[in-house]
């Protein structure tokens, strides 16, 4: 037996940045500005009940319900609300639809301002330099990144989100689809293909 | 855009590749969830709006990247982190001082909780009782 003080183990430890993060949250919930349950309600929304599968939806609503697709295209913010998306407020949503003539590809190229209520958290990607500065000056050669190659004479046509306007991109619905339900349909809507990085694929239906 | 920061981005696109994930998961470790949350929530209760959120992290990120840091991103929520607190701080909200005295309490707190218990404040050895009260 010997008289350590300190036999006990160090089993916790927080990193520098760890430390740093409770050490604000502390000092917001002391001032009143946050309630700690709210902050857990608010982590298990964007892991567990926002994300792409949402703006599948909306897309294959798109595709399935021409007057939807018109109300989409005009205000697109009220459009997702009807399908129940949105509701935090401030931002707007704006739906670009892909044409045989113009493709669109989404960025933001100051950080990482991205359509939250229909497509969750961005992807590691979205949010890198490479990506942010390639988008807007080469935008043919990043998609091409993503293994996608379009046509010489589609357009393409970046969207630049804003912290008040945030971009989402409706696909052209593939041939080879017909009669499909609205739900097979979004099985093969990804989210790079709401993004612009990638395609709809008759092939990854469900 | 001023000149260097075009060369910067022509930099980028050219010789950096993009990194690329599957569906893989939303926060690689729970602390980015946490300063994640934290700005939601001031956001929603109106502490700063979007735009300036969005202002707060370009700038951090833009600067970080001017200085030679990572150009894979992957020092993202870092740079939140900073933004976060140095929007507090331009807001009057919290000082360098503050943080500074409240994490290092986090981080002695964390060393003397026995493995398996929650880590609360109260366990820092060297915490004043009573309410932090200092910001």
């Amino acid at each position: 037996m010997g008289g350590h003080h300190h036999d006990h183990d160090h089993d916790n430890h927080f990193t520098a940045i760890e430390a740093r993060v409770k050490a604000l949250e502390t000092l917001m919930v002391e001032k009143g500005y946050v309630d700690p349950a709210a902050l857990d309600a608010i982590i298990d929304t964007y892991e567990t009940k926002i994300g792409p599968r949402d703006g599948a939806r909306v897309v294959a609503r798109a595709w399935t319900d021409p007057a939807f697709a018109a109300r989409l295209k005009a205000d697109g913010t009220a459009a997702v609300a009807e399908l129940g998306y949105g509701g935090r407020g401030g931002e707007h949503i704006v739906a670009c639809f892909n044409t045989p003539e113009e493709h669109n590809l989404i960025v933001c190229t100051l950080c990482s301002c991205y359509p939250w209520p229909v497509l969750g958290l961005p992807p590691v990607w979205y949010k890198s330099p490479p990506y942010r500065a390639k988008a807007v000056i080469d935008p043919r050669g990043t998609i091409a990144d993503f293994g996608v190659t379009l046509p010489e004479n589609q357009r393409i046509r970046v969207w630049d989100s804003t912290a008040e306007t945030r971009f989402m991109v409706i696909p052209m619905r593939p041939a080879g689809t017909e009669g499909w339900s609205e739900e097979k349909l979004a099985s093969i809507v990804s989210r790079d293909s709401m993004i612009g990085t990638g395609l709809p694929r008759v092939e990854d239906a469900a | 855009m001023n000149p260097p920061e075009t060369d910067l981005a022509a930099a980028l696109a050219a010789d950096t590749p993009i990194p690329r994930d599957a569906e893989g998961p939303i926060f690689a470790e729970p602390w980015q969830a946490q300063a994640f949350a934290l700005v939601v929530a001031l956001q929603n209760k109106g502490v700063f709006s979007a735009d300036e959120w969005a202002q707060a992290l370009g700038a951090e990120i833009r600067e970080a990247l001017a200085a030679g840091g990572c150009r894979d991103g992957s020092d993202y929520y870092e740079r939140w982190c900073e933004a976060l607190e140095h929007l507090l701080i331009a807001k009057g909200l919290a000082s360098h001082t503050s943080v500074d005295a409240l994490a290092a309490s986090w981080a002695r707190a964390a060393e003397a909780t026995p493995h398996g218990k929650p880590i609360r404040l109260e366990n820092d050895p060297l915490r004043p009782a009573g309410p932090t009260a200092i910001a």
